[in-house]
């Protein structure tokens, strides 16, 4: 049992070098990322490239939203720009009505889009593949309807404008003194430990086997319709969180900040950076928010190479960018190990 | 009274009877054999049995309780699981993992105290993990535990699904045809591995066609052709009973 870590797995390809790599240096990779990223301030870049910062921030919680649903759960949605849409809407109305302090509003309205995502997660006990993502994509559409022609809350296509930025005691965070920009380093920090905490439980399991077999996982036992609803539920909210800060970065919304093209946006950040991956989630939105701010040179024709350029993808790698899976030994807690020690020490004596 | 206790059980199809009044009964550490030729129902049963279909008629009763018509997760519950005729791993998880969640059934940390990794979380988690490779350990997958499941020999998948179905503390395993596609070294060992289970005090109902295996193994035998019940009995007692050797090899009688 002693042995059970340096027993085979598969690799010594480049994926698994790199893994080891990182997992023996583990604590210095983290220190040298999180001291970049603490200190791209410092940098001295324009507004301009911060909100891109900002907005790659955005679209990672909103990839890592979306995979716990289609990436893990195997559910696929195109109407997330929906759940988006209400998290700003929410946000945004409770800040400027209520005068709600931003942290709030955003906690209310993460947790009215995690409400609407149990609504809209009740139609997947009977629909499966392609007809559930037909219900997701009808459910952006209503959003949207309802949006514009909900006048006496939405103000309909006027939008809501001049929303105030998140304060901490008494400090705005604005995109000049970045607090905007750590705002978003701390929420893409949380999601992403609450993502893993998730996926490395009872709960990811069942998720995942529901992906991987569904009539298996209900012979084991896993109820899958209300786990199914759950990944609904826990994916909405995320993305309402996203929505919320979304909201208060532009200052403006409307209906035509939640278009199907949204939608589209979120999902590519799962495939291209690798579905039922993390590390995926970030590679993907980088790639996706940047892509069409660097190639304003080639003017209207951006938008064909950026779909061309996800067609070969598809073609090429399927799974993503970075949608290997890990060749390292499965990780066991401290806990476990501790307990395999205690079992494995009076078997040893004995043989000895 | 008997562990498992089937009476009368019936399944229709639109108009096709797929099984009509199958009554049988298990014992308590007993290897019991349902055979009958290609088509004959054996599959609806174990399907009857779990929950996945509803009976039409007849009852099920599992260590004192009625279960048919549960839910298939309540009967995992109660102590029935099973593998399937093809097997159903989960092919992109860990070979770990899949033993693991075979453990969600009687998992007791909530979604909460997983979000914020509680002691009893870890507690719980780690006691599941050690549970899992222990199952691993003793069915020989030990040096398997950190390897996908598609990347294993068929032979290895069958026993991991085996190894799963033991994760959920069933007490009575369901094998839909486990000796299926392999080769009479690996059914060998299959056999061994069947009769250690049994030995270790589970009970098994075995769905199998391939009659070395049925009549090495088996305490009794049930006989099943076109959804009806033909023969029972002790192994020596089918493979002289002529209803079964005219269901399996087609009208010997007429022929000699």
């Amino acid at each position: 049992m002693t042995k059970l870590n340096e027993k085979k797995t598969e690799g010594t390809g480049f994926i698994f070098q790199m893994e080891s790599f990182l997992d023996k240096y583990k604590l210095p990779v983290c220190i040298a990322g999180a001291a970049l990223l603490l200190a791209v301030p410092a940098f001295g870049f324009s507004q301009y490239l911060m909100r891109i910062f900002i907005m790659i921030g955005i679209y990672s919680i909103l990839g890592m939203g979306l995979n716990i649903l289609t990436g893990y759960t195997g559910l696929v949605s195109l109407g997330h720009a929906g759940f988006f849409a209400i998290g700003a809407y929410t946000s945004s109305l409770l800040m400027l009505r209520l005068n709600v302090p931003f942290l709030a509003a955003m906690i209310c309205a993460a947790c009215l889009t995690g409400a609407v995502g149990l609504l809209l997660g009740l139609p997947s006990l009977r629909l499966s593949g392609s007809y559930l993502t037909i219900v997701t994509l009808g459910f952006g559409e209503i959003v949207k309807m309802i949006i514009v022609n909900w006048d006496a809350v939405t103000n309909g296509t006027l939008g809501l404008k001049n929303i105030p930025k998140p304060a901490f005691f008494g400090v705005s965070m604005t995109l000049a003194n970045n607090g905007l920009y750590y705002t978003m380093l701390i929420m893409v920090f949380l999601v992403a430990v609450a993502s893993m905490a998730i996926i490395r439980s009872n709960t990811g399991r069942a998720f995942q086997a529901i992906k991987e077999d569904e009539m298996a996982a209900t012979m084991m036992g896993i109820r899958t319709m209300r786990y199914k609803v759950l990944a609904f539920v826990i994916s909405a909210f995320i993305t309402g969180i996203a929505g919320a800060f979304y909201a208060t970065l532009v200052g403006f919304i409307d209906a035509n900040s939640f278009t199907f093209d949204v939608s589209t946006l979120i999902i590519s950040v799962v495939i291209v950076g690798g579905m039922g991956t993390m590390r995926g989630m970030f590679l993907g939105a980088a790639l996706l928010i940047a892509f069409p701010e660097v190639s304003r040179s080639l003017m209207e024709y951006r938008f064909v190479v950026y779909g061309l350029l996800l067609v070969v993808m598809m073609r090429f790698r399927p799974q993503g960018l970075l949608g290997w899976k890990s060749q390292m030994p499965y990780k066991l807690s401290k806990r476990a190990k501790a307990l395999l020690a205690g079992k494995n020490e009076p078997a040893q004596t004995a043989n000895g | 009274m008997a562990f498992l206790e089937v009476k009368g059980i019936t399944k229709v199809f639109g108009g096709l009877v797929a099984v009509d009044n199958v009554t049988f009964h298990v014992d308590r550490g007993e290897i019991v054999s349902i055979i009958g030729p290609n088509g004959a129902g054996k599959t609806t049963v174990f399907n009857m049995l779990t929950g996945v279909y509803e009976i039409d008629q007849g009852e099920i009763i599992f260590d004192g309780k009625p279960i048919h018509n549960h839910a298939p997760q309540e009967i995992v519950k109660a102590g029935i699981s099973r593998t399937f005729q093809n097997i159903r791993l989960f092919p992109n998880l860990r070979v770990i993992e899949n033993v693991l969640v075979g453990t969600h059934i009687h998992t007791k940390y909530n979604f909460f105290s997983s979000l914020f990794r509680t002691p009893r979380f870890q507690e719980e988690e780690a006691q599941l993990t050690v549970k899992a490779i222990e199952i691993l350990e003793s069915i020989g997958l030990g040096d398997q535990v950190n390897n996908y499941a598609r990347n294993l020999p068929y032979g290895d998948q069958r026993k991991i699904e085996i190894a799963r179905a033991i994760a959920t503390d069933a007490r009575i395993i369901l094998l839909d045809e486990p000796a299926a596609g392999m080769n009479p070294q690996e059914s060998e060992e299959l056999l061994r591995f069947i009769r250690e289970l049994r030995d270790k005090g589970y009970t098994i109902i075995l769905i199998e066609h391939d009659m070395s295996v049925v009549m090495n193994i088996s305490d009794r035998i049930y006989v099943i052709d076109h959804g009806k019940q033909i023969a029972e009995g002790l192994p020596a007692e089918i493979a002289s009973n002529e209803q079964v050797i005219e269901a399996y090899l087609g009208g010997v009688k007429k022929d000699a």
